[in-house]
């Protein structure tokens, strides 16, 4: 049984987690690197680490830069204030699109951007080459994450890893039997849990559909459920229209989802892993599994301002985010999988690394994590054009009818 | 000085005017009409797919998708019938309620009525969507479910006030002589409705209907909470901007609601019932 205060911020979280998941959707990406070929504008890392400036300016997701005001517990940044001298100035984005309009601005130091995000900011010319050798915790991060198409542009990278998470099947234990292994059972027009399925209310959850046609329909020749040409989209559609008709409802707010599966609205359905735990606290019998045909997730990256005025600080909070104790603080208040190998032995649950596999590569090398799709092809073909996330949107809106 | 300027004002009546009208025109002019001509302009632009930025050249496309696309005029019908029917259902269970208030409570009992009606506003919207889907899942008091007809069931009960309170205040100008006139002239209790009480009141419940009408039509958090898997056209506005950064074609399909109730309030004009506001 948890505490109180310990209840209070795992709800605390999961509202974050919910903002900061529903927005990781919002804007169109630059292509990958080496896709469509685009080259960011030429920035110099920085050569040498500083003197610090005496404060850093940051733009975040809510629940990433945490000094105590929200939680008293919960505090990663006086100690970098104390130890450092840079004071932290934070402000909290709601969207990726803010994200990439605040860092136009060039009031701002460095951001923690997610996939969606990552890659017009450097296109853009909007952040600078990270010089990870300034940063003595980057080698303590899991080699999965590093050199990755969101936070690294050939070969150079653009900033460090933050956390990760994936997007799992969750259901009831009293009603859906036999425990499900596969997409399958949300996706089948004939489920006997018809009126109680629940999926992503998100034209990213389009994606979702197109993991699943990957291994069910390889004819269709899906690589990347974020890079789909006509076909394969209008597959993704029919699939995900055909699954309106067992859909009870869609959730888009963690709080509706759990009491959905407490009060046995759901039954089955898409779900992130701080939702399961906290439905699992209020004693809700609910298990999750990463289906066979794996699934959706999402990687976020802290990257530093081309036009930083405090590039000294904005590196020195870069290191201390992904130090193995704030980095194990972050994931934990968050709900997620730090992204520093050493983060696991500092967690205040022991188990934490295990819940949320982070250390797991086998886990998440079945994790497509989000990206917005563009016209051109992420997965490289250059033969054909692919649909774009306004195209996205609009299916979507025709998928609910 | 002050003298003076009493002065001045006293005799050039309209910059007195001038003066006192500033202020709400400006509110008027640049706040709100302003803001919908800004929507207006934005329909008719477009979005950069790589960027996001917002590409400043004249084009139909987004109101052409909008008229050809099927799912639109689906859900802007199923947006007209939810608003009907919250303020049909908000009529229906005003009416008695107000005419109660006005005519039958005493004075004592009459403030308390108003303060019963007004408590539930001091409430948050969202916490009392959230009772209503409480009230109606599967373990929950009602056990309906979610859907269309819980979007409707909660539209009412959020909207009430809004219908009891304009109705309430105009039978309360209903001289209870007329009444008394009518009883007295032989007609019976519907008839005296019919001929005496909804005609004057009929004003009031415009008035009404026109707050319960609009409100249901631009809601898009009710139906998300309690609306299973069914849309309206405000979720349609808050996808376009909140998930697909397309502030174009969510301005395009913002105007449907807008010509929805410039439609009503015209009709609404031609009854002269605005007249008697």
């Amino acid at each position: 049984m948890r505490s109180i205060p310990r209840m209070a911020a795992a709800v605390a979280a999961l509202a974050l987690a919910a903002a900061c998941g529903s927005t990781e959707t919002a804007a169109p990406a630059a292509p990958a690197p080496g896709v469509s070929g685009f080259t960011p504008p030429k920035i110099d890392a920085l050569a040498s680490l500083g003197a610090g400036e005496g404060q850093v300016n940051l733009v975040a997701w809510a629940g990433y830069v945490e000094d105590g005001s929200t939680d008293p517990k919960v505090d990663w940044v006086t100690e970098f204030e104390s130890s450092t001298g840079c004071q932290v100035n934070t402000k909290t984005a709601g969207t990726s699109d803010e994200m990439v309009n605040l860092m136009k601005t060039g009031e701002y130091d460095a951001v923690s951007a997610s996939g969606d995000a990552s890659l017009r900011l450097i296109a853009a010319g909007d952040v600078a080459p990270v010089n990870t050798s300034l940063i003595p915790n980057y080698a303590d991060v899991f080699p999965g994450l590093k050199d990755k198409p969101w936070n690294s542009v050939g070969g150079v990278s653009y900033g460090v890893p933050h956390g990760r998470g994936a997007n799992l099947l969750m259901w009831r234990t009293d009603t859906v039997n036999p425990a499900p292994d596969s997409w399958g059972v949300v996706f089948d027009p004939a489920s006997p849990y018809k009126g109680k399925v629940t999926a992503y209310d998100s034209p990213i959850y389009i994606a979702d559909a197109a993991v699943y046609l990957m291994s069910t329909k390889p004819e269709l020749g899906i690589k990347n459920p974020y890079a789909l040409d006509d076909t394969q989209f209008q597959a993704a559609v029919d699939l995900l229209k055909q699954q309106r008709t067992i859909i009870g409802e869609y959730w888009s707010d963690y709080t509706k989802e759990i009491q959905a599966f407490k009060s046995g609205d759901s039954v089955v359905g898409t779900t992130w892993q701080v939702i399961a735990n906290l439905a699992t606290a209020e004693k809700a019998p609910i298990e999750v599994t990463l289906p066979k045909e794996g699934a959706t997730g999402w990687s976020d990256t802290w990257m530093v301002a081309a036009a930083a005025k405090h590039p000294n600080c904005a590196y020195r909070w870069l290191d201390w985010i992904i130090s193995p104790k704030a980095n194990a603080q972050v994931a934990e208040w968050f709900g997620e999988a730090p992204s520093n190998s050493k983060s696991c032995a500092e967690t205040a649950d022991p188990k934490h690394c295990d819940t949320f596999h982070a250390t797991d590569e086998d886990y998440f090398s079945k994790v497509y994590y989000w990206t917005t799709p563009i016209p051109q092809c992420l997965d490289g073909r250059t033969d054909v054009t692919c649909k774009d996330y306004a195209e996205w949107t609009r299916a979507w809106t025709e998928i609910k009818g | 000085m002050r003298r003076r300027l009493a002065t001045f004002l006293h005799r050039h009546a309209r910059v007195r005017l001038s003066l006192l009208l500033s202020a709400p025109l400006a509110w008027l002019g640049l706040a709100y009409l302003g803001a919908l001509a800004a929507l207006l302009v934005t329909a008719f632009w477009s979005t950069d797919t790589f960027t996001g930025n917002l590409i400043r050249t004249f084009t139909w496309a987004n109101f052409e998708d909008l008229v050809t696309g099927e799912v639109y005029r689906t859900i802007a019908l199923r947006s007209l019938g939810v608003a009907a029917a919250v303020t049909l259902i908000d009529l229906v269970v005003a009416f008695p309620m107000a005419f109660a208030m006005a005519k039958l409570a005493s004075p004592r009992a009459q403030r308390w009525l108003v303060i019963a009606v007004l408590t539930p506003l001091w409430a948050s919207y969202l916490v009392k969507a959230y009772a209503w889907r409480v009230l109606l899942s599967a373990d929950g008091l009602l056990g309906w479910g979610y859907g269309l007809g819980a979007t409707i069931l909660t539209l009412s009960y959020l909207w009430l006030p809004y219908m009891i309170l304009p109705i309430y205040a105009g039978l309360e100008r209903l001289p209870n002589s007329l009444l008394d006139a009518a009883g007295d002239l032989g007609a019976r209790g519907w008839r005296t409705f019919r001929t005496v009480v909804w005609p004057l009141a009929f004003p009031a419940v415009v008035a009404g209907s026109i707050f319960t009408f609009s409100l249901s039509l631009g809601d898009y958090i009710t139906v998300k909470i309690v609306g299973g898997r069914s849309q309206l056209i405000g979720n349609v506005v808050y996808d376009n901007i909140g998930a697909a950064n397309n502030l174009p074609f969510a301005a395009a399909v913002a105007t449907v609601p807008v010509l929805i109730m410039l439609v009503y309030l015209a009709a609404v004009r031609r009854t002269g019932a605005l007249e008697n506001l």
